[in-house]
């Protein structure tokens, strides 16, 4: 018998405005209105803001290690912008955009990364996870968080981010393949910025494009320029048509970089060189939009210089609240351990002693004898 | 003879081992071209080349998974997973492979290989970047689990992990990574596994400790003026019981100290074998000082859950009142 083929794919890359201006009328127009791209516009600088402010409070020793979200606001801001506000966003630490225009105050992000577990109280109609530090778990929760829409009838989908590096996790693999073959609508949105710490994307996956490990579970897969926001709106919304009407996953890898380092505790300049970081400087999704909407005349230096003036501001006064707001107490250590807490750590809690005598001060001689 | 840190002297005994035996490899995420995210392996890829210092893909399970392939086939591979609190994916390559990999083959394949992991809290890290988990391993027969408290005991220690015929998981706390600077011999010297040491003498009372707590222990011991014996276990399993022993035989009363949890904390052995072999020559219930019975805190609090000086003397003074 002769050899046939048993599949034969292709991965579609998109690309609407580039990072010399030139923008695809056919797939972009009528794509974003102007109104909301002014505001999606906003929202990247006052991102990009706040990573520069927060980058600057760890350097003088007043938060703790903070990862920088710089030059990847367009992936999770387009995603969030095409959900609906009811759909899960699942992220896992750069994706602060996305969470701000779902509406989750900036003071939420900030307070985990200052070490504030209150951080974390995400007000539920957002719809938006915490914060997920070890690396490729919370895939598999948005397959929980989109199979539970499902077996209630809803038509609610989840989106979830995560890496290049997480791709090597095992929970991706079988968060893929759980959406996949439980037909569970998640739109798998894997943000590819080429470094996982110092580790280059190739240890991570040598294939051509990391779009194409959606193929292995037979999702549908879409790779787009990440720095461009109109191409993360076209994806998504392509996604998001795919997991409505089938149930079933989808996959989108966004093309994109990390311009900052891992984390206010790393220093990429020991692992990658500074050509490199200067070219993807080139391809900012900001500096790409700025000039699209001056080009079109919906945007002005001046404009752009006000914006900053107030993103600024707005930044500053969100520092000042995170850093007045008054220390946790050291009850709340125990207080959300569980919803009924255990008589012996209501002991630990009050006595702030795990000894015995610590605890029950009645056992001490000196106690007896005061009987 | 050099001042080194903890750090220093990890390099140097993995430095001394690699170039003694070329069984022995290195992988993990970011310990090649960074020299790994506390710079522990810093410069090794450079020495030995990227063949025997790799960086691999993002995959707690698939480091220890792959180790142990190496391992069986006679390295010496010695993985490092970053952080203490990402040792949940890989747990059961450890507990379901490694751990049974002699007994379930009668001793045909083994798996000498030395993890290691950084541990504890105390540094102002975003949270999982702060537990103690030594007990849910010294819990898994099969496994040798080993924390230094200091420079000296940290290479001397790695060298006989890096040489024990079984795996061994080696505790690094992070929290004195840089804090403490000792005094290290340049030629090799190795620690034995399953030996303590007694850090300071003394008639009163015995406290029991390791890994970071050790330090906060000796604070306070000399807070409280009273002649305390202070063990430093080293090893957490095989657990040095006999030098337990004779502490407590002599005193009478023990505390012990550690910055995990304490229901099943390692503490809880201590204090039951202490139980079984002192019985008759105690003068006061065992007590443990340790973390609460809580998720570790984000920072803000976590100096408010790991047992400080003021908590440990508390415990002291408790104890010898009873």
């Amino acid at each position: 018998m002769p050899i046939t083929n048993a599949l034969t794919t292709t991965i579609e890359r998109v690309s609407i405005l580039d990072e010399h201006g030139n923008f695809d009328e056919k797939l972009g127009k009528g794509l974003i209105p102007d109104a909301d791209l002014l505001k999606l516009y906003e929202t990247m600088v006052t991102c990009r803001m706040m990573d520069e402010v927060a980058f600057k409070l760890q350097r003088s020793g007043r938060m703790g290690t903070y990862p920088q979200n710089m030059g990847q606001e367009a992936n999770s801001l387009g995603a969030a912008y095409a959900l609906n506000n009811d759909d899960w966003l699942v992220t896992c630490y750069r994706e602060n955009c996305g969470l701000m225009w779902r509406g989750v105050p900036i003071d939420s992000i900030l307070l985990h990364w200052m070490g504030d577990e209150r951080g974390n109280a995400m007000p539920r109609p957002h719809h938006a996870t915490p914060i997920a530090v070890p690396i490729g778990t919370q895939m598999l929760h948005a397959t929980g968080l989109a199979w539970a829409a499902k077996y209630r009838g809803q038509k609610q989908i989840a989106c979830t981010f995560f890496g290049d590096g997480a791709t090597s996790e095992g929970d991706f693999h079988e968060a893929c393949n759980f959406a996949a073959n439980l037909d569970i609508p998640v739109i798998f949105f894997c943000q590819n910025n080429f470094w996982a710490i110092s580790v280059p994307g190739r240890i991570q996956c040598s294939a051509p494009t990391v779009a194409q490990r959606g193929i292995a579970y037979g999702m549908p897969c879409l790779q787009l320029d990440g720095n461009d926001l109109f191409a993360v709106v076209y994806g998504v919304r392509k996604a998001i048509e795919h997991a409505r009407t089938t149930g079933k996953p989808f996959f989108i890898e966004g093309v994109t970089y990390r311009l900052g380092d891992h984390t206010t505790a790393d220093d990429a300049r020991r692992y990658r060189d500074q050509a490199e970081v200067d070219a993807w400087k080139a391809r900012d999704p900001i500096t790409r939009l700025r000039n699209y909407m001056t080009k079109k005349g919906i945007w002005s230096d001046a404009k752009d210089a006000a914006l900053r003036e107030a993103a600024e501001a707005s930044c500053m006064a969100t520092i000042e609240r995170c850093e007045q707001v008054e220390h946790p107490v050291r009850s709340d250590v125990f207080n959300y351990t569980f919803a009924d807490l255990p008589a012996d750590l209501a002991t630990q809690r009050d006595t702030g002693h795990t000894h015995s005598l610590g605890q029950d001060p009645s056992q001490l001689p000196s106690a007896s004898n005061a009987r | 003879m050099a001042n080194l840190t903890l750090v220093q002297a990890i390099n140097l005994a993995l430095i001394q081992e690699m170039e003694k035996d070329d069984r022995v490899i290195l992988l993990g995420e970011d310990v090649g071209a960074n020299g790994g995210v506390f710079r522990v392996t810093e410069g090794l890829q450079k020495r030995f080349g990227a063949n025997r210092v790799v960086d691999t893909p993002l995959a707690e399970s698939g480091i220890i998974g792959t180790s142990i392939g190496l391992a069986m086939a006679g390295l010496r591979p010695v993985p490092e997973i970053q952080f203490e609190g990402f040792l949940g994916p890989a747990y059961d390559q450890l507990c379901s492979h490694a751990a049974r990999m002699r007994t379930r083959t009668r001793g045909a394949f083994t798996v000498p290989m030395t993890v290691r992991v950084p541990v504890g809290g105390g540094i102002h890290a975003p949270e999982l970047h702060s537990d103690s988990p030594e007990a849910f391993y010294a819990h898994q027969p099969g496994l040798k689990v080993v924390m230094p408290s200091g420079p000296y005991d940290a290479k001397g220690l790695l060298i006989s992990a890096l040489r024990d015929p079984d795996p061994v998981i080696f505790f690094e706390p992070k929290r004195i990574y840089r804090a403490i600077r000792e005094e290290v011999p340049e030629d090799e010297y190795t620690i034995p596994i399953g030996k303590a040491r007694v850090v300071c003498e003394g008639t009163d009372l015995t406290v029991v400790s390791w890994g970071a707590s050790v330090i906060q222990c000796m604070q306070a011991i000399e807070a409280c003026g009273r002649s305390v014996e202070l063990i430093d276990l080293r090893t957490i399993y095989p657990m040095d019981m006999e030098t337990v022993e004779q502490s407590v035989s002599k005193t009478g009363r023990c505390v012990i100290v550690h910055e995990a949890p304490r229901t099943c904390g390692v503490g809880s052995e201590v204090a039951t074998q202490i139980m079984e072999k002192c019985f008759l020559h105690l003068e006061a219930p065992v007590q443990r000082v340790t973390g609460f019975d809580t998720i570790m805190p984000y920072y803000k609090l976590e100096l408010e859950y790991l047992p400080d000086a003021a908590r440990i003397q508390r415990g002291i003074e408790d104890c010898l009142a009873y």
